[in-house]
């Protein structure tokens, strides 16, 4: 539905993107993940044909965004960071001229515009001027207008932006109920929206694509071992080498408090079972005892910190117990 | 509705929900009535002195007195007018960033362009016709030709519509109303003032071609009663040329 090749983008001598390639399949929800400034917005703005890419193809729903942007302009629902709404005018108001913009006329239009009003729960202030309403209502008009002419691809910059928590969740089930009919890549820097809305990411960071993949490959692919903190009430001395007793630890760090540790072990080898039965037959007083999972959080930051050797990381599968360390420090800190 | 109709239909209820129009409005109108007035009494005391001289009733002409003038101050008074009423069209949709929105929305450049400026040109028509009300209750009272007032009247159409197409051209250039307001301010009198320059070289082929370049030339042979087609081509071709610079900045802008 969605396919960019080798887009790169430059202003000047900045370069904002460089050489982009993805695809999204339809249907999909793929979301962006990346820190500020990291090419997000341009890559959609290129999607939308808002501006033509310096170099590279785009194509949406089999058109080329540069030879026939009418025609992807049409079949795109687009809510730019900050909600496009007119002040002057009430929620109704806007969302005809948006419709009558996009050449819906009549029944056709007013039945579209009930639906997306009632979608997003407008309804109370839909005779209300926009320019009185708050962040967040701004924000559901925006969508509301995305969504106005039932488009097969939709491209939301940072949707959930300036909403409630209540509000978020909706908005996200929203999303959810839209994959499978649409086609939708939307922004984010709020990871557990990704996880939570997305068949797949895309971290993007200094205007190239760092990692794509499901959310749990992400955080599966840059762990390369397991790790298992355990929080005992009394502690003996020595401890660490004491558990060490158990077969199959790889390593132990104490942790930041007294009597929480780190153990690591091999991928694949779950020890919670062994270390529970090792510590309490020896009466150490088991507080606390889990597996630390490696949240997206980590994973973006890792991309995004350590860019260089990325390639090279991402690719090693065998793991390492250096790296580990790296990735236990993130984790612990 | 067509999307450009729809564009228009929101941009002049864009102008009449804010007050722009109302005071943009009444200072034109109350301007263009306090003009009349001075000229009207003007003349009216014009008329007493030729009674006074050659005795009975004197005939003075209205046409003459009245709506010549009338219609040449009028250049100044569009020129400091009408630039506050295009500042906002695309300087506003850029500070508010509906710009992007405008931009990815089904509709061309050129119906953009061309949906902003019809929108402003009918906000000027409807000022310029509640100035009919001048020439309409003069006729009442007194005697004149209505062909020079209506040749004046489609002098201030088109001259109107050429300051519009200068002011829609500075709104694109900037995101900032004042400097859009001020770079229409700066271009029309430039513009005004090139006339002086052609009228010192005089009748060389320079000066006859600074002094077509510049409007002044073509309004006063409308408002003297003159239609000369190669006034309404220069309007034409101007307004044109204003408009398809217009589009090429709102495209530019999509670049950067």
């Amino acid at each position: 539905m969605i396919d960019v090749q080798n887009i790169t983008k430059r202003y000047g001598h900045h370069t904002a993107i460089d050489r982009v390639t993805f695809s999204v399949a339809k249907g999909e929800v793929l979301a962006f993940l990346g820190p500020n400034g990291a090419g997000k917005t341009t890559t959609m703005r290129i999607l939308t044909c808002f501006m033509p890419a310096t170099e590279g193809t785009a194509r949406v729903a089999g058109f080329d965004c540069a030879d026939q942007p009418l025609e992807v302009k049409r079949r795109i629902g687009y809510l730019p960071e900050t909600p496009p709404v007119y002040q002057e005018l009430t929620v109704t108001e806007y969302l005809t001229f948006v419709g009558r913009l996009r050449g819906m006329v009549g029944r056709n239009l007013t039945s579209a515009l009930d639906q997306s009003i009632g979608r997003l729960e407008l309804g109370t202030v839909r005779h209300r001027l926009i320019g009185n309403l708050s962040r967040g209502y701004r924000q559901r008009v925006g969508l509301a207008q995305a969504l106005l002419h039932d488009p097969p691809v939709l491209i939301l910059d940072e949707p959930t932006v300036g909403l409630d928590p209540k509000q978020i969740i909706e908005i996200r089930e929203l999303i959810k109920s839209l994959a499978g009919s649409h086609t939708v890549i939307l922004s984010t820097h709020i990871l557990p929206e990704a996880t939570a809305v997305c068949q797949r990411v895309v971290i993007i960071s200094g205007g190239r694509i760092v990692a794509e993949d499901t959310p749990e490959q992400l955080s599966a692919r840059l762990r390369h071992s397991e790790k298992i903190s355990v929080t005992l009430k009394t502690p003996p001395i020595d401890c660490e080498g004491k558990l060490r007793a158990i077969p199959g630890i790889l390593n132990i760090f104490s942790g930041q408090t007294t009597g929480n540790y780190l153990i690591e072990c091999a991928l694949g080898h779950d020890l919670r079972d062994e270390i529970a039965r090792f510590v309490v037959s020896n009466h150490w007083g088991l507080l606390e005892l889990r597996t630390i999972s490696m949240t997206l959080e980590d994973v973006f930051l890792q991309l995004t910190r350590h860019e260089e050797d990325l390639s090279h990381s991402a690719d090693a599968s065998a793991s390492s117990i250096s790296d580990g360390a790296v990735v236990t420090q993130d984790t612990a800190s | 509705m067509t999307p450009v109709q729809a564009l228009i239909a929101k941009e002049l209820r864009g102008y009449f929900v804010s007050p722009i129009v109302y005071v943009v409005g009444a200072v034109f109108l109350l301007i263009f009535g306090f003009l009349s007035y001075l000229y009207i009494v003007f003349a009216g005391a014009q008329a007493i002195q030729l009674m006074q001289m050659q005795g009975g009733t004197a005939q003075i002409n209205l046409n003459d007195l009245v709506f010549r003038n009338l219609f040449a101050s009028m250049r100044f008074i569009l020129l400091i007018i009408l630039p506050i009423l295009t500042m906002r069209l695309f300087a506003e949709e850029r500070k508010l960033r509906t710009f992007e929105f405008l931009m990815t929305s089904p509709i061309g450049i050129n119906e953009i362009v061309a949906g902003k400026f019809v929108s402003v040109f009918l906000v000027f028509l409807s000022l310029l016709g509640l100035t009919g009300l001048v020439p309409a209750v003069l006729m009442l009272f007194s005697d004149f030709d209505w062909n020079p007032v209506l040749t004046g009247y489609l002098g201030m159409a088109l001259l109107g519509a050429l300051f519009l197409a200068v002011g829609v051209f500075a709104s694109a250039l900037t995101e900032n109303q004042i400097v859009a307001a001020f770079v229409s301010f700066g271009i029309l009198l430039t513009i005004w003032l090139i006339s002086g320059l052609g009228a010192l070289l005089g009748d060389t082929t320079a000066g006859h071609v600074i002094s077509y370049v510049s409007f002044m030339e073509h309004y006063d042979r409308l408002v003297h009663g003159l239609i000369d087609t190669s006034d309404l081509v220069y309007f034409g071709s101007s307004l044109a040329l204003m408009l398809f610079l217009t589009h090429r900045v709102v495209e530019s802008a999509r670049w950067k």
